[in-house]
C-alpha cells in the first residue's frame, strides 16, 4: 500500500534514489541540495541500498565521474544546485553528447553574484541548451515522482539521454510537505533493469569512448542524432507517464492546464510558483476573472505545438520567468521560448513578461493579482507599452 | 624475476600501430613499457584526458587501444577513471561484471601537474585503485608548447618565450611526484623512457598495488625540446645523467632510488643537446643556468636523503 508521509523535498529525492538503488551515486555537496547526499549517505552507511558513493572533490568531478561510471555501464544518479552546476557545464554537454542516461536532481538556486543561497531558475535555465532533459516540480510529491520517471525517459531506447529533474530551492527542497511514496516492489518493477549499450567494462568487445572527431569526421551527424533523441525524449515523457500513472494514479503530461477551457487570460509558470498562481487564479475566477494556469513541467525539450494549441484561444498570457537572459526586452527565458513558439501562428495572444522571485523573493498572492490585473489591462487596452515587468522589486 | 626484453617484444601490444603520434615520440613508449607489465588474463580500461596522445590514438572512426578507452574533457581524467572504477566494484558486487579489471590513464603534463592537479588528488585521496601515469613531457605540446608547471627554469616555450626582457621561463618546476607521495598512497614511482626496465617494474608494482598508484614518467618530445627525433631515448638517459630527473620510488611510504647516478654530470650537458634552451648559452643569460644547477642540486641532495643513500 503506498503511504502518506510528510518530507522535505530533499528527502522525497532521497526516498527516490533508495527505491530506484543505482549503482553509483558521484555527489558534491552544496546548499541547498546537501540534505540529498547527506540523506543518501546515511542509506549507504546502514546497508539500505547497495549503491558505490563517490565523494567527490568537485561538482566538475561529481559529473565527470557520473559519466566514467555510466560509460563503464552503470546506472548513475547525482545532484546538484546553483554553482555546483555551473561548474558542471562543461561536462553536461559530454554527458548528453554521449549519450549517456544519467539522471540528475538539481536545487534551484541563483547564480552568484552576488552570493545569494535561495531559489532562482538561472541555474537550470544556463543549462538549458546543453542537451539534458528538464523536467520541473511543483512540489515534494512531483519531485519524487519526477525523480522515478526520469530514469526511465533517460534509459528509454529511442532517448538515451540524461535527465535533470528541477525542485526549487528552500521553497521545496526544505519545506516539509505531504506526498505519497509507492511501495518498493511497484516501483522496482517500474524501473527495472539497465542494460548498457557499449559498457566500457565488457573484456570480449572493450569499446572507445569520447573519440575524437575532427573536421573530416562526423561530428555534425552526432548531433543530428542527438537532435532526434531530444524530439523522441517527448514521446517517451507521455509514454513513461502513462505507465506511472499505472502504479501511481497520478498523471503527468508536459504541462498542467488549470481552469484553460474557458480563460481568456493565462499565466504560464514553472515550480513552486505554481500553487500560489493557482489559488490566485481560483480566488479571481471566483471574482469573475477568466483567468488560468498553465504549469510547464518539462522545459527540454520544449512543447512548442501544445503550447500553442493550449494557449490559441486566450487573448492575453502572463509568462512568469524566475530568471533572466539579459537580452533586454526579449525577457526571460520562459518568454522568448513561448513566444518563439507563436512565432508561424497568425493569430497570437498578447504576451507579457513578469521576471519574479530572483535570489528567492517572495511572491505573495497579491504579486500574483497585480500581474494578472496589469496583464488585464494591457488586453483591454489591445496593447503594452513595455514587454517585461519586474515583479516585487524594491524601488 | 628478470624480464627479457625478447619476452615482451612477444607480447600482444595494447596501443597498436598505426595511431598519429609523431616519430620519435616519447609518449607512445611510456605508454606501451607500462601496458606490458599488466597481469595476464586481466582486461584493462585506459582513459586520457585531452592530449596528444588522445587526439592521435583516437581518430574516430580509429581506435588504436585494445583496451576499453575513454577520454571526456581535459582536467577530468581522474574523476572520470574514478567513476569508472567504482562502477566496476559496483557492478562487479551485484555479479554484473566478470572478470579481473584494471585501470590506467596516461595524461600529460597539462592535463596532470596543472588543469587535471585537483582531480588527480581527489582520486589519489580517495584510493581508488587506478593506475596514473603522466607521460610527461614538460610543457603543453598538444596546443603547440606552452609552459606548464612541470616545465623547468629558463625553458623557452611559446608562452614563456626569451627576448630583451625575458630568460624563459620564470620559475621551476613542481615537483608532482613528491606531492602524489604526500597523498600516502602505496606506490608512487618517477621513471624514464630510456629505462625500460625500470618504467615496466614499477609499473608492475603500481598495477599491483591494492590502492590508487602515480608514476611520473619522462617523455621527451623532440618537437617540443628541439632535438632531432632519433634522440628521445638519448635525452631521456641524459636527465638522469645530470640528475635532473631522477629515477625512484616510493612504495608505502619508502623512499628508495632505482637507479644509482656514478658520475653526475653538470646540467649544462642536458641543456645543450635541446633546442629549447639554446638562449641560455648566451652570456647575458649565463647566470640562469647555473640557477637551474643549483635547483637540480638541492633537489638531488633532498632525494638522497629521503632515500637513505647519505650517510
Amino acid at each position: 500500500m503506498p503511504k502518506t508521509v510528510a518530507l522535505v523535498g530533499t528527502d522525497a529525492v532521497a526516498e527516490a534514489m533508495r527505491q530506484i538503488n543505482p549503482d553509483v551515486v558521484p555527489a558534491y555537496p552544496i546548499t541547498p541540495q546537501t540534505a540529498i547526499v547527506e540523506s543518501y549517505a546515511e542509506m549507504v552507511a546502514n546497508g539500505l541500498v547497495d549503491s558505490e558513493m563517490i565523494n567527490v572533490e568537485s561538482e566538475h568531478s561529481a559529473m565527470s565521474a557520473a559519466i566514467g561510471a555510466a560509460a563503464a555501464g552503470a546506472r548513475v544518479i547525482t545532484a546538484t544546485s546553483s554553482q555546483g552546476l555551473a561548474l558542471m557545464w562543461e561536462m553536461l554537454y559530454i554527458a548528453s553528447g554521449m549519450r549517456l542516461p544519467i539522471v540528475m536532481a538539481n536545487v534551484n538556486r541563483s547564480l552568484s553574484a552576488p552570493i545569494n543561497i535561495h531559489c532562482d531558475h538561472s541555474d537550470s535555465m544556463g543549462a538549458r541548451d546543453s542537451g539534458w532533459i528538464q523536467l520541473f516540480s511543483e512540489n515534494a510529491q512531483e519531485t519524487y515522482d519526477n525523480m522515478l520517471q526520469a530514469v526511465r525517459i533517460a534509459e528509454h531506447p529511442d532517448v538515451l539521454l540524461p535527465v535533470m529533474v528541477l525542485l526549487d530551492g528552500f521553497i521545496i527542497s526544505h519545506s516539509v510537505d505531504r506526498l505519497e511514496l509507492l511501495d518498493d516492489d511497484p516501483v522496482k518493477k517500474f524501473i527495472g533493469e539497465w542494460t548498457p549499450r557499449l559498457p566500457l567494462l565488457d573484456a570480449q568487445e572493450p569499446p572507445c569512448w569520447g573519440a575524437f572527431d575532427g573536421l573530416g569526421g562526423y561530428f555534425f551527424e552526432f548531433k543530428r542524432a542527438q537532435i532526434e533523441g531530444m524530439r523522441k525524449a517527448a514521446d517517451a515523457v507521455r509514454q513513461v507517464a502513462a505507465e506511472f500513472a499505472e502504479i501511481s494514479g497520478r498523471r503527468y503530461d508536459f504541462f498542467e492546464s488549470h481552469r484553460m477551457e474557458d480563460a481568456e487570460l493565462a499565466v504560464v509558470a514553472l515550480g513552486s510558483a505554481a500553487g500560489t498562481i493557482r489559488t490566485v487564479v481560483d480566488r479571481m475566477r471566483a471574482e469573475g476573472v477568466p483567468v488560468g494556469l498553465i504549469k510547464l513541467r518539462m522545459f527540454r525539450p520544449f512543447p512548442v505545438q501544445e503550447l500553442v494549441a493550449a494557449l490559441s484561444k486566450v487573448r492575453g498570457v502572463g509568462i512568469f520567468d524566475r530568471s533572466e537572459t539579459f537580452a533586454g526586452e526579449l525577457g526571460g527565458p520562459v518568454f522568448v521560448e513561448t513566444r518563439a513558439s507563436f512565432y508561424e501562428e497568425p493569430k497570437k495572444p498578447l504576451m507579457h513578461n513578469f521576471v519574479y522571485g530572483l535570489g528567492g523573493r517572495d511572491l505573495p498572492q497579491d504579486l500574483i493579482r497585480q500581474a494578472i490585473l496589469t496583464l488585464d489591462g494591457y488586453v483591454q487596452k489591445g496593447t503594452q507599452d513595455k514587454t517585461v515587468t519586474y515583479l516585487g522589486l524594491r524601488d | 624475476m628478470a624480464v627479457k626484453l625478447s619476452e615482451l617484444t612477444k607480447q600482444r601490444e595494447l596501443l597498436t600501430g598505426g595511431h598519429r603520434l609523431c616519430a620519435g615520440c616519447g609518449a607512445s613508449v611510456a605508454v606501451r613499457q607500462v601496458l606490458h607489465a599488466v597481469p595476464k588474463d586481466t582486461s584493462v580500461v585506459t582513459c586520457c584526458p585531452t592530449g596528444c596522445l588522445e587526439v592521435s590514438t583516437t581518430i574516430y572512426p580509429y581506435n588504436a587501444w585494445r583496451t576499453g578507452f575513454i577520454h571526456s574533457a581535459f582536467e577530468n581524467a581522474a574523476s572520470t577513471m574514478s567513476g569508472v572504477e567504482t562502477a566496476y566494484r559496483a557492478l562487479k558486487k551485484k555479479g554484473k561484471v566478470s572478470g579481473d579489471f584494471r585501470f590506467v590513464v596516461f595524461g600529460g603534463d597539462g592535463g596532470t601537474y596543472d588543469i587535471g592537479f585537483q582531480a588527480l588528488s581527489g582520486m589519489l585521496e580517495r584510493g581508488h585503485r587506478v593506475l596514473y601515469v603522466c607521460y610527461n613531457n614538460e610543457a603543453y605540446m598538444n596546443t603547440g608548447i606552452q609552459r606548464s608547471g612541470a616545465t623547468q627554469l629558463g625553458t623557452w616555450t611559446t608562452t614563456s618565450p626569451y627576448g630583451e626582457q625575458s630568460f624563459g621561463k620564470g620559475q621551476n618546476r613542481k615537483d608532482l611526484t613528491a606531492i602524489a607521495a604526500a597523498h600516502n598512497i602505496p606506490y608512487v614511482g618517477q621513471a624514464a623512457v630510456h629505462n625500460w626496465r625500470d618504467t615496466f617494474t614499477k609499473a608492475g608494482k603500481a598495477l599491483q598495488a591494492e590502492g590508487a598508484a602515480f608514476l611520473n614518467i619522462l617523455a621527451p618530445c623532440h618537437r617540443g625540446w628541439r632535438y632531432p627525433m632519433e634522440k628521445t631515448i638519448e635525452i631521456s638517459k641524459m636527465a638522469t645523467e645530470v640528475c635532473i630527473w631522477p629515477l625512484y620510488e616510493v612504495e608505502n611510504g619508502k623512499w628508495r632510488l632505482t637507479y644509482r647516478v656514478r658520475n653526475k654530470k653538470p646540467v649544462r650537458d642536458y641543456l645543450k643537446m635541446q633546442g629549447r634552451f639554446a638562449h641560455l648559452f648566451r652570456p647575458e643569460n649565463e647566470g640562469v643556468i647555473e640557477q637551474l644547477q643549483e635547483f637540480t642540486d638541492r633537489q638531488w641532495e633532498s632525494l638522497l636523503e629521503r632515500c637513505g643513500e647519505k650517510a
